[in-house]
């Protein structure tokens, strides 16, 4: 092709850029540039008049050596000069110029301004588009300001220019988008959205992006769009490919149009109007239908148009929300592409399937696919398409398959990308926590996490398996057994070592009675690794060996020679040094009273809303967010699904939770599986939900010594347990006066009636205690 | 869209259309994390890729990419066939357009680009359309402009 253009061949601008091109070197293309500049310069000095077509010339090298990366600080005057030429490539150029090279002089505006304003009003259509172009190109405030007014009075006016209409409709919803404040629809509204209906397509084109802007601000104001949308778009939708001439593309009827129109339609709920429905799906049938029908074209051009469509009317049925056998339909569809052979179509399909999946709808369906799914994660060469596949089964995850799914993401894990392990984490905790019917599942799962991607398991997961397992009796012994075994690998992370530390320090004694994993040799495990951490592993280290001393008497004296010794008290990390310093004081002043005292199990954390699912959110931005809480709704109504799936002894232990009087709310203070009154499920604090759900541990027939002892620190707990009944105590003293409440609970679905109950103070006691026994009403309801 | 960048195999820049307000620094820096990012991929990726809170669609002709970062509720497939419908007006303008002629003409390229796409939307979708604006104002050029063309360098 010939290196000179048509038109107006500026033959200098040539020869310079083939300068450029032919230097050897950086240094060599600096210095072409710095001469050129020079030179320019001197010709904008120079004492006679430039003509137009030099100043172009010139202007045009100047944005050239701007546009190679290279800063220009002059140039701007004489392209504002170009603006007032009559001749048309000469104003081109000098728009372009401070279009692209923004210049926020004042008194340049305020020349801009004028200029624009002049071409505006001069009834060419030309040059009004030129300046409807820059404008929609610079968008600036003093542009809005100027002439935000002006530009819907264009838009409208009868007598304006099909192109310029386009120009002035994309030109406002740019100054719209940046200063909003200073666009006023308000009488202009009627008739903007009446440009729905104009003849010119591309008028429609154009005006469509506009409206649908606006309605998203104002969907009020501009609700009369949508019937006007449906029949426009019904009636491309049904035209045959010759009906619209240059506005068909590669045989698929204005796709632009149609894929604009459907968004427009995604600003508002299903129409009241059943008339406008009908047709709207219709509308959606007819191109479903389309997708199953063969290609009129083998060119990748018609596909991607006619797909084009259809996923965004796959997005519009998504957004409805409403009609099953649409949904249906779309998810069978995106089934079709999952396993399509252009990679671009699966990529699509996957994503488009993840919104599916939270739609009540469609979930079911989905989930059939999941073989499929973890197919793509495993076998997909393409890492974005990999992505796509594990954020679908994140979204289907449920309690049906959650642990296939963890399986799956945690070995997928394994091999993923480093860029998206974070993110991998976090879902997979997420996952594990929510559908964790069996806690030492759960704990499993966070340790094989930290054992596959260490570095990617942020504070949030590892503070949460921890907070869970102090939380639930059940699971401490499990997670301590565990731990213990993980810490024995040769390389372990530190992560883990958290972890193993503190759930040594709080549940070590757990294990003790076994030789393999005795005090000391839990000590010595620990303390083999004390070495290989950071200040803030050794420092959590140092008071889970307090928490042994307290434990295990035995090995005071070892874990005190480990304290006292110099690297640890004369540290020249200070958190470190006070700890030993105060950890090593404690331990030989404190007697054993003092000592189990200060170093009680920690009490259960009060309930709070999950960390992870925070963290997950603000990782994956604000264009994400929707999916999220898509999920957390999909959740909270698969909470209430869950209920019934399960057999009827837990959904009547739920429902009676629900009626057991609030007294029994006082139960919720207590560690153990205590089933909680399941607050509505949009309540949803993520600790709570998993507790409701999870229901109790096996209920104990008898009460073991341990758990009656428990009651010499402790004033509030399940008392005793089985299926038919729970009975939980509550107790408060205050000097020689005591109180007991205790709660009956009833877990069956049937009412008890004549219920009575007989407390007893059995021999010497009797004389001790003066109790007053309270009346219980005579029917436990279900 | 947010932006258009055409750079070729080497990583050089032919063309930037920012459709969002953002300083010189930011475009450079962006440009170059984008233009690393997409020419790691390999040829037969798929053409959609997440980058920061994007979406980016590009495609590859001959020696020349062309990339759109656009939004995330943003169809990508129509994308994909604006970028194509921007080739096809490139190519029946210049004749078979070929890296070279954007080179040269990168003045062209912007104002055909301003003719079919403006403030990052479809403005006119006919192809013949968008091709008669621009002939007009050639035409308009050469009525004008034909006795200078002469004496000019």
């Amino acid at each position: 092709m010939p290196a000179v253009s048509k038109g107006d061949g500026m033959r200098g601008l040539a020869v310079f850029i083939s300068d450029i091109r032919n230097c050897k070197s950086k240094e060599a293309e600096i210095k072409r540039i710095n001469k050129e500049l020079a030179n320019i310069r001197s010709k904008f000095k120079g004492d006679k008049a430039l003509d137009g077509y030099s100043k172009k010339k010139y202007v045009c090298k100047l944005l050239f050596i701007f546009l190679l990366g290279h800063d220009i600080d002059f140039g701007h005057m004489e392209a504002v000069n170009l603006l007032s030429s009559n001749k048309y490539t000469e104003k081109q150029i000098g728009y372009l110029f401070i279009s692209v090279l923004v210049n926020s002089n004042s008194e340049l505006i305020r020349l801009i301004n004028n200029a624009i304003k002049n071409d505006l009003s001069s009834r060419n259509p030309t040059f009004m588009c030129l300046a409807l172009h820059c404008i929609a190109n610079v968008g600036s405030r003093e542009m809005a300001e100027a002439f935000a007014s002006e530009i819907p009075r264009i838009l409208v006016a009868g007598d304006t220019m099909d192109s310029v209409k386009q120009s002035a409709a994309l030109c406002l919803l740019r100054l719209y988008k940046t200063s909003p404040d200073l666009v006023l629809m308000g009488e202009w509204t009627s008739r903007v959205v009446h440009l729905l209906n104009d003849q010119h397509m591309g008028v429609v084109t154009a005006a469509i992006s506009l409206i649908t802007c606006l309605s998203q601000k104002n969907p009020d104001e501009f609700k009369t769009c949508v019937s006007l949308a449906v029949s426009r778009l019904s009636r491309i939708v049904s035209s045959a490919s010759t009906d619209l001439q240059d506005y068909t593309y590669y045989f698929v009827p204005a796709p632009w149009l149609s894929c604009k129109l459907l968004r427009l339609l995604q600003c508002y709920p299903p129409p009241e109007d059943g008339a406008v429905k009908g047709r709207l799906v219709e509308c959606l049938e007819t191109i479903l239908n389309k997708a199953q029908e063969p290609p009129k074209s083998k060119k990748v051009q018609h596909s991607n148009a006619k797909n084009a469509i259809l996923f965004e009317a796959i997005s519009l049925i998504i957004h409805y929300d409403s009609e099953p056998n649409l949904l249906v339909r779309a998810c069978n569809q995106l089934g079709q592409f999952l396993q399509h052979r252009e990679t671009n179509l699966r990529y699509l399909a996957l994503e488009s399937m993840c919104t599916l999946a939270s739609s009540e709808f469609s979930h079911e369906a989905v989930k059939t696919h999941i073989e499929t799914v973890i197919n793509a994660l495993k076998t997909e060469r393409d890492v974005s398409v990999r992505q796509r596949a594990a954020d679908l089964l994140y979204a289907m995850c449920d309690r049906s398959n959650a642990k296939q799914i963890v399986a799956e993401m945690l070995s997928y894990l394994e091999t993923a990308d480093y860029s998206i392990r974070e993110e991998m984490v976090l879902k997979v905790a997420i996952l594990a926590e929510k559908y964790a019917v069996d806690y030492s599942w759960y704990v499993d799962t966070i340790l094989n996490l930290i054992r596959i991607a260490g570095d990617y398991v942020s504070e949030e997961v590892w503070y949460r398996v921890i907070q869970i397992v102090i939380n639930r009796d059940d699971v401490q012994g499990y997670a301590a057994k565990t731990v213990f075994e993980a810490l024995q690998a040769p390389a372990c992370h530190e992560n883990m070592v958290k972890v193993g530390g503190y759930i040594l320090g709080e549940f070590g004694n757990l294990i003790a009675g076994d030789p393999r994993s005795s005090p000391l040799v839990q000590f010595n495990l620990l303390h083999s690794k004390f070495h290989l951490c950071s200040v803030p592993t050794r420092a959590l280290l140092l008071s889970a060996y307090i928490k042994f001393i307290n434990l295990f008497p035995e090995t005071k004296a070892t874990i005190q020679e480990v304290l006292r010794c110099d690297s640890q008290i004369r540290n020249s990390d200070v958190e470190l040094q006070q700890r030993a310093v105060e950890y090593l004081k404690l331990s030989s002043i404190a007697s054993t009273d003092v000592l189990a005292t200060v170093l009680e199990e920690m009490p259960p954390f009060p309930e709070r809303e999950s960390s992870i699912l925070a963290k997950l959110k603000k990782k994956k931005g604000p264009g994400a967010i929707s999916v999220t809480e898509l999920e957390d709704s999909k959740r909270e109504g698969g909470e209430l699904n869950g209920g019934s799936d399960r057999g009827p002894d837990t959904a009547a232990m739920s429902a009676s939770n629900a009626s057991t009087p609030s007294p029994s709310a006082d139960l919720l203070g207590i560690r153990s599986a205590a089933p909680i009154n399941a607050a509505p499920a949009g309540a949803g604090s993520l600790l709570v939900d998993v507790f409701s759900e999870a229901g109790p541990a096996a209920p104990s027939t008898a009460v073991n010594d341990d758990g009656f002892l428990r009651f010499v620190c402790k004033n509030n707990g399940v008392l005793f347990e089985n299926q038919l009944l729970q009975i939980g105590i509550k107790s408060e003293y205050r000097q020689n006066l005591g109180r007991m409440y205790l709660f009956y609970g009833n877990k069956t679905s049937v009412q008890f009636a004549s219920f009575t109950t007989n407390v007893s103070c059995p021999g010497e006691l009797q004389s001790h205690i003066l109790s007053l026994i309270s009346e219980v009403i005579a029917s436990l309801s279900s | 869209m947010q932006f258009m960048l055409l750079f070729s195999r080497q990583g050089k820049l032919r063309l930037q259309k920012w459709y969002v307000p953002l300083s010189d620094k930011e475009k450079k820096k962006i440009t170059r994390e984008l233009v690393q990012t997409v020419l790691a991929r390999k040829p037969k990726m798929c053409s959609f890729l997440e980058w920061r809170d994007l979406k980016v669609v590009y495609k590859r002709y001959a020696s020349l990419y062309f990339c759109c970062a656009v939004e995330n509720q943003d169809n990508e497939l129509i994308t994909l066939e604006i970028i194509h419908r921007y080739v096809e007006l490139l190519d029946k303008y210049f004749g078979s357009v070929c890296e070279l002629d954007i080179i040269f003409n990168f003045e062209k390229a912007y104002f055909i680009l301003d003719e079919f796409l403006l403030g990052g939307e479809a403005q006119e979708t006919s192809k013949k359309n968008v091709l008669k604006a621009i002939e007009q104002a050639d035409l308009l050029q050469e009525n004008v402009d034909f006795q200078t063309r002469l004496f000019a360098v």
